[in-house]
């Protein structure tokens, strides 16, 4: 069924590309003390429009995509979203200091120089698997690497 | 009586003049003082934040704010549990202490727990040590913490989430206080707002001000 519908729904527009998302830069930063929860950096872009629903990792118990919200007085708090949007051609980049995706319960601390997997879902382009870089403690972005 | 009614008029119009004269007199010598070309101050509370607390600093070592009198203060709140923000400050604290090089002597950055029931001094001292050499890590007990937060007008709340690490998260300003080495406050900043360096920049020229001063 779940095949027809996409059969059918590409044959009655032959023109538009078959629905992917392209991920960009997943880096993690290293984590200083055992159990405390890491955060994984990427962006995403989805040519025809998706969401993301779930994030997993054999690394975490949990993997939550958090967005930051800061109210008048300045108080950051860290908001849980259930799925996140990706417009049309839009590049939506998780970053320090904003959205971000929150590793729970690590089996282990995340040292700078190693890498793990990381299993993206998403409602129309399926899944995607990557392999996430662990970077120092002080870094900023995916070019610190460099 | 109607000599009476009139210098009250003349009384009173004499003193509108006045209070108008030195009105005036006024704003000019403030404007003199405070050229409108200046950026308006981003805190007006400046008195209301008081540096004065009495913690742990992350040596198991009792201290108050008087102990890093003399030199600079970068005063940050946040906790070890919080995986974005909190990082990412005192990576951005650590890169201004880089930037300042030898005048980072004069500067001491300070990462004060929200959390102390989690944030111990060894867990302050493994933290605080990854980020730099010259960081201090301070912790105390809920009383003390509430305290110092208070004093630097910081607010932050436990809020329950199931989801989270023990069942809680902490939410907390991302605020970063520089203190005078006479401990008063200078100025606030937040990470995002300016570049390691502009902020490394900013500070080494207080530091030259008030060498020049002294």
């Amino acid at each position: 069924m779940k095949h027809f519908l996409g059969a059918a729904f590409i044959a009655a527009l032959p023109t538009l590309s078959i629905a992917e998302v392209t991920v960009t830069s997943p880096w993690a930063r290293a984590t200083i003390i055992a159990n405390r929860p890491g955060a994984g950096y990427l962006s995403l872009t989805s040519d025809t429009g998706d969401r993301l629903l779930s994030v997993s990792s054999p690394v975490a118990g949990m993997v939550m995509i958090h967005a930051v919200e800061t109210d008048g007085n300045g108080v950051s708090r860290m908001v849980h979203l259930d799925a996140l949007d990706l417009p049309e051609g839009e590049t939506v980049t998780l970053a320090p200091g904003d959205m971000h995706l929150m590793l729970m319960q690590l089996t282990q601390k995340l040292e700078e120089g190693t890498s793990f997997p990381l299993t993206l879902t998403f409602e129309t382009a399926g899944e995607i698997a990557v392999e996430v870089r662990v970077l120092g403690i002080v870094a900023t972005g995916p070019e610190s690497a460099e | 009586m109607q000599r009476t009614s009139l210098y009250k008029v003349r009384l009173a119009i004499w003193g509108f003049a006045a209070v108008a004269v030195l009105t005036f007199a006024g704003a000019f010598f403030w404007r003199m003082l405070h050229p409108p070309e200046l950026p308006a101050p981003v805190v007006t509370g400046e008195a209301a934040i008081r540096n004065a607390y009495s913690l742990t600093d992350h040596t198991g070592q009792a201290v108050t704010a008087e102990s890093y009198a003399g030199r600079w203060q970068l005063v940050f709140f946040g906790f070890t549990y919080c995986p974005d923000i909190c990082p990412t400050t005192l990576a951005y604290l650590a890169s201004v202490m880089d930037t300042l090089g030898p005048q980072a002597e004069r500067v001491v950055p300070i990462f004060i727990t929200v959390d102390p029931a989690r944030d111990t001094a060894e867990v302050m001292a493994e933290y605080v040590s990854a980020f730099h050499p010259r960081m201090v890590g301070l912790t105390g007990t809920e009383a003390q913490v509430a305290e110092a937060a208070d004093n630097f007008r910081v607010w932050y709340e436990r809020s329950e989430d199931e989801a989270a690490p023990d069942g809680y998260l902490m939410a907390h300003p991302g605020h970063i206080y520089l203190m005078r080495p006479d401990g008063r406050f200078e100025d606030v900043f937040i990470e995002s707002d300016q570049s390691a360096g502009d902020l490394a920049e900013h500070i080494s020229s207080l530091i030259e001000n008030e060498e020049r001063s002294g």
